[in-house]
């Protein structure tokens, strides 16, 4: 029903955006166009993608600041790639991670998009544009999302080495992943990936069954273990790939995972109830279990930060108002209200200067310096997530997106990888 | 359903100078009235599975579906020992789990059916058997969980008897859960059918068996197993279906340690792999159909019936 709804609405929009275009047309329009300004507020967006940001907050802000509907459908990372590619006109904007891209964009299901209409593309943190943090910061390995931020013109599909005036996705998010313990129950210092292969911890370890994510977390415990020195842990050769399994196959012999987590709640679950002391994890599910009064810590290990970012994408088929409605979207997503709701959840923001106008300067010391926190640190669903004098795990933004080690990756050999992964879990 | 009107109307009509036109359509009618069927089973049923043999011929390249006539994706798929590991795998879980089933499902049935006289009671006690089945089977599942964990109920209970002094690890994320699942779940798919035969067995054939001098176990094997053998064949193609297609028990009571056929193919889905998995999906099915024929082999259902 409701996607009926949508296409006599959007027949609607497409002779508003034509009267709109006439307007352009005759030049009497300079500038912004205020009839289309008027018509955005009547445009509803359909998003997909993970669930850590497409959350109902943001679009009821959204709705409040611009008028925009937005209609959000949450989903797992190997579904949004599915979705993207096979279901092009079921969305309007895709909100996928970096390495998602990498699959989706070649397969012409996305356009690129006009930095210049990008109101904070100058403000985009330079990890996003450069690869690098500080002008001196090494380029982490694997899909690196200046790798495929950029492609060449407006029609193509060829993502670019050099950045330039067409970007694929409006990065939105990040964050560095490292792994999560029980310091009450691991009864040691944890220092390295390594650990995670310790016989101490038999039994009771978990490492993430998303192929394409848990083959990097395993390639940063085989590199820590000393088993093997990969030229790119993202982009690994066949040869690399069956070293990095053979491990994961002798430790799941040797009874050492627990179990293998695909979704946020189950790695949450695992970790609460005792199951597992030492495991991948995210961020967020981290704070979940330390919100029901568990120690939880996501440690910082010596090897660095397993990373991940994801940012915004239009379809194919915006165009006219929609298209316009879609850019209006991105800049407020972008303009600092969403950055400061994403950084009090413990990820970052890639336009970090308006999130920090949004946000109490106590927030921003915790969040981002790495501060005592001085008061109370509440989670934007107003829940408490640290108590006054808390640090925050890893320290400050650049103590921890400085030491990121790799980002989450697609390999050429992607295929043989998947196949050998299945292996693994069939072991 | 357009056949009916039709027929009505022709019927109706039928009394007067109608009848000619009727006469002709009669021979038809059975093939009008099954049109109904034809469809569903088209739409439902033969289409997809037909789309899905087609499928398994292509090509994917770069996560799209190509269209060609080749034999690669069963060509990986037999020959990888991943595949046989996996089918093996999964067999024995059906094979242990309708060991299981059976000997539960007809221990209840038998029960319910030769030892409860009343025929209230025996109603009661069936509803009750199906009382856990009005909630979704992957709650009935998840509940397992904490129940069976490292710091759950049944290590606390076994700790506190004294029986154990460690959490015993075994209790779940392996085989034992996964196959304490499965039974938990699939049982009442045996005992229905068994309990369903038993209610028809004549009681004068007991009987007469004893009055004919045969024991208790005489009894069973002569007269109630061969009577039952319908309704075990039936509660049979249920329980090894569910467990040969399942993916989501395995995954979560294994905790994504062990493989399953499908979940072999949930995860080529996730990759985009549509062709590899649709070529999964054809060789599950002919495995399935061929070990339902084999079961129809042994017991005529229809003649027993």
């Amino acid at each position: 029903m409701t996607n009926e709804k949508g296409v006599t609405r959007r027949g609607m929009l497409k002779t508003a955006a034509a009267a709109g275009g006439v307007a352009i047309g005759s030049g009497a329009v300079t500038g912004f166009p205020t009839i289309w300004a008027q018509n955005i507020k009547d445009v509803t967006l359909r998003q997909f993608g993970t669930g850590v940001s497409d959350l109902n907050e943001i679009a009821a802000q959204c709705k409040k600041d611009t008028g925009i509907t937005l209609k959000l459908t949450a989903m797992d990372s190997d579904a949004t790639a599915q979705r993207a590619i096979t279901q092009p006109d079921s969305y309007d904007i895709a909100d996928i991670e970096y390495w998602i891209c990498k699959k989706v964009f070649p397969r012409g299901v996305l356009q690129p998009m006009d930095t210049k209409k990008l109101t904070y593309f100058d403000k985009v943190v330079p990890l996003f544009i450069t690869g690098k943090l500080l002008p001196d910061s090494v380029i982490a390995q694997g899909t690196a999302p200046h790798t495929v931020g950029f492609v060449e013109g407006k029609t193509s599909t060829k993502f670019s080495k050099k950045p330039t005036e067409w970007f694929t996705m409006m990065p939105t998010i990040y964050n560095a992943d490292t792994l999560g313990i029980r310091p009450d129950l691991v009864g040691r210092p944890i220092t390295s990936w390594k650990d995670l292969a310790d016989p101490a911890f038999k039994g009771k370890t978990a490492i993430l069954n998303i192929p394409n994510i848990g083959i990097m977390d395993a390639a940063m415990v085989n590199e820590a273990l000393g088993v093997i020195k990969y030229a790119d842990k993202g982009n690994m050769t066949k040869a690399e790939i069956d070293t990095t399994i053979k491990t994961l196959i002798d430790l799941k012999h040797a009874g050492q995972f627990r179990a293998f987590w695909k979704t946020f709640d189950e790695s949450v679950n695992l970790m609460a109830s005792g199951e597992v002391v030492i495991q991948s994890m995210w961020s967020p599910a981290v704070s979940a279990v330390r919100a029901k009064g568990i120690a939880c810590t996501f440690q910082p290990l010596k090897e660095g930060y397993r990373s991940w970012g994801g940012g915004l994408g239009l379809a194919k088929h915006l165009k006219g108002l929609e298209l316009d409605a879609a850019y209006e979207y991105i800049n407020w997503y972008t303009s600092g209200w969403v950055g400061a709701f994403l950084n009090r959840q413990g990820y970052y923001s890639a336009v970090l200067d308006t999130a920090k106008t949004h946000m109490e300067p106590y927030e921003w010391a915790f969040w981002m310096e790495g501060k005592p926190a001085e008061k109370d640190i509440l989670n934007p669903f107003g829940k408490l997530v640290e108590k006054a004098g808390a640090v925050r795990d890893g320290g400050s933004f650049y103590e921890r997106m400085g030491h990121v080690a790799c980002w989450n990756s697609v390999m050429d050999e992607d295929k043989y990888m998947a196949q050998k992964w299945n292996e693994f879990i069939a072991a | 359903m357009p056949a009916a009107p039709q027929g009505a109307a022709a019927t109706a009509g039928g009394r007067g100078r109608m009848r000619a036109p009727r006469s002709a359509l009669a021979p038809l009618l059975p093939y009008l009235q099954s049109i109904a069927l034809w469809l569903v089973m088209g739409i439902f049923l033969l289409i997809p599975i037909a789309t899905i043999v087609i499928v398994s011929f292509w090509d994917d390249q770069d996560y799209a579906l190509v269209p060609a006539f080749i034999f690669d994706n069963y060509r990986d798929a037999l020959g990888s020992w991943v595949t046989w590991s996996t089918y093996l795998q999964t067999i024995e879980h059906a094979v242990i789990v309708w060991v299981f089933t059976l000997s539960i499902g007809f221990t209840v049935a038998y029960f319910l059916s030769f030892h409860v006289r009343s025929s209230l009671w025996q109603m009661v006690l069936f509803q009750i058997c199906a009382i856990p089945f009005l909630t979704s089977n992957i709650i009935r599942m998840i509940s397992w969980i904490p129940f069976l964990g490292r710091n759950g109920l049944a290590n606390q209970a076994l700790m506190d008897m004294g029986i154990t002094d460690h959490p015993l690890e075994f209790l779940l994320y392996s085989p034992f859960a996964v196959i304490l699942a499965y039974v938990h779940l699939y049982a009442l798919f045996m005992v229905v059918p068994i309990f369903n035969t038993m209610m028809r067995i004549e009681r004068s054939l007991i009987e007469a068996a004893r009055d004919a001098g045969a024991g208790p176990i005489a009894v069973l094997r002569h007269v109630v197993i061969p009577l039952s053998l319908p309704g075990i064949s039936i509660g049979t193609i249920f329980v090894v279906t569910l467990v040969m297609g399942d993916f989501i028990t395995v995954q979560m009571m294994s905790g994504g340690q062990s493989a399953s056929v499908g979940l072999m193919m949930k995860n080529e889905i996730g990759l985009l792999q549509y062709p590899e998995a649709a070529a999964h999906a054809v060789v599950l099915l002919l495995t399935v159909l061929m070990m339902v024929w084999a079961i129809l082999r042994v017991v005529d259902i229809r003649k027993e019936l």
